[in-house]
């Protein structure tokens, strides 16, 4: 019996053009272009985007959310990083 | 015979997109010279920001207080990311970060002209954010419909973060003007400073401008220089009126029949001297960023010992 040796790709997706690519999801496939070919099948038969890009699941690097406390550490502490911190009169208020 | 109509097809479909609205991505065909143009462009908009850190952070240890401190710490972190940003943009188009450097570095690309001002009082601090960032703010706004897509997504990006570098600085300005007779000088010694240098931030007159027709066309740009000049010196008005302080231009009037303040000359002489590498901090501005090149120059070299040590490891017991 053969086992499955295809490997996990994540796929990202341009909706439209001048847009970010998204990820959409995951597919197994035994290369690059063959992932691509996938992809299309699998994430675009509706006209969901113009452009695909396909990435070794095994060469994205992840933080976990548990982390996000000490990891990423949200900055709610530093509220003047935000617009809104900074209270102007009306006449002035619409910079 | 081929090749050249083929090269007058592709170009003309180019142009077909640009018209239409449709964004231009990495991997598309590009005229070489709109790429050369879009480097220029975007890679001297990459140095203006990390350049741009360094009038403001001559302030960092020396701000009024604390939450100042805070304050201006975050919109210099902010401009580093701008700069890298714009830096990654730049790299979408074949060039390495290596020559962009160089470039900057050798004098051979430019940045905005305005970081060879020196910041003498915490009132520049304050004219800077509520000027200079509102001028690039203009700029910025307009090129999110820039034609080419990652530079549009990056102006997205910095908009965003951009909104509260304005505000502090006008904030800072307020606090001044309504201060004691001694802040309100302060106050209107850096607006008189800082006014005409930021109007020249958006380059010359549309005439004089080398890249401006053909970058409307491409729409690099969406909004000629003096549109958007213009733009800035009718929002600025109100804004010097409510501090309270006189206009440093004498002929600033309101024209009913344009709808816009009518004002008076730029000094170009003063632009260009500048521009050429005669402004007060040119050679100091430089100095400082290959100083500070040179000072990390032992953390590169730690990265790639790091990576070797790392590659032999994995020689010896793969798995
Ligand atoms: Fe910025
Ligand atoms: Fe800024």
């Amino acid at each position: 019996m053969t086992r499955e040796t295809l490997e996990l790709f994540e796929v990202f997706v341009r909706p439209r053009r001048g847009l970010d690519h998204k990820h959409v999801g995951s597919l197994h496939a035994q290369d690059h272009a063959q992932a691509l070919e996938y992809a299309r099948d699998c994430y675009t038969r509706r006209g969901e985007g113009v452009s695909i890009w396909v990435v070794r699941s095994t060469d994205i690097c992840a933080s976990q959310e548990e982390d996000v406390e000490s990891f990423i550490d949200p900055s709610e502490d530093k509220p003047y990083r935000l617009a809104t911190y900074y209270r102007l009169p009306d006449p002035v208020d619409n910079m | 015979m081929g090749g050249n109509s083929d090269q007058a097809e592709l170009e003309r479909q180019f142009q077909q997109r640009i018209d239409d609205d449709i964004k231009i991505e990495p991997k598309d065909w590009m005229p070489d010279a709109y790429r050369e143009n879009l480097i220029r462009q975007i890679s001297q908009h990459a140095h203006s920001e990390v350049i741009g850190m360094q009038p403001e952070g001559n302030y960092i240890t020396r701000a009024p207080s604390l939450r100042r401190k805070l304050i201006l710490l975050s919109k210099v972190q902010d401009e580093a990311g701008h700069g890298l940003y714009l830096y990654s943009a730049s790299e979408t188009l074949g060039i390495s970060r290596l020559e962009l450097i160089e470039a900057l570095q050798s004098g051979a690309a430019k940045y905005a002209s305005i970081f060879n001002y020196p910041t003498q009082t915490w009132g520049d601090v304050g004219a800077i954010g509520w000027l200079v960032d509102g001028a690039a703010i203009c700029n910025q706004v307009s090129l999110q419909r820039t034609s080419y897509g990652p530079y549009a997504r990056g102006m997205i990006r910095i908009c965003k973060e951009e909104s509260f570098h304005q505000r502090q600085g006008y904030e800072i300005m307020l606090a001044l003007a309504r201060g004691s007779d001694e802040q309100r000088q302060m106050a209107q010694d850096s607006l008189n400073r800082f006014y005409w240098p930021a109007l020249m931030m958006f380059g010359p007159h549309d005439g004089e401008s080398a890249h401006s027709a053909q970058s409307m066309r491409w729409k690099i740009k969406r909004e000629t220089n003096d549109a958007l000049r213009q733009k800035f010196i009718d929002q600025t008005v109100p804004q010097i009126e409510f501090l309270g302080l006189d206009h440093p231009d004498r002929d600033i009037s309101w024209n009913e029949s344009r709808g816009h303040y009518d004002h008076g000359e730029i000094d170009w002489h003063e632009f260009y001297s500048v521009i050429n590498g005669n402004g007060h901090c040119n050679r100091q501005r430089l100095q400082h960023h290959i100083r500070a090149h040179q000072e990390g120059e032992w953390v590169r070299d730690a990265l790639a010992a790091y990576q070797e040590k790392q590659r032999q490891r994995d020689c010896q017991d793969p798995d």
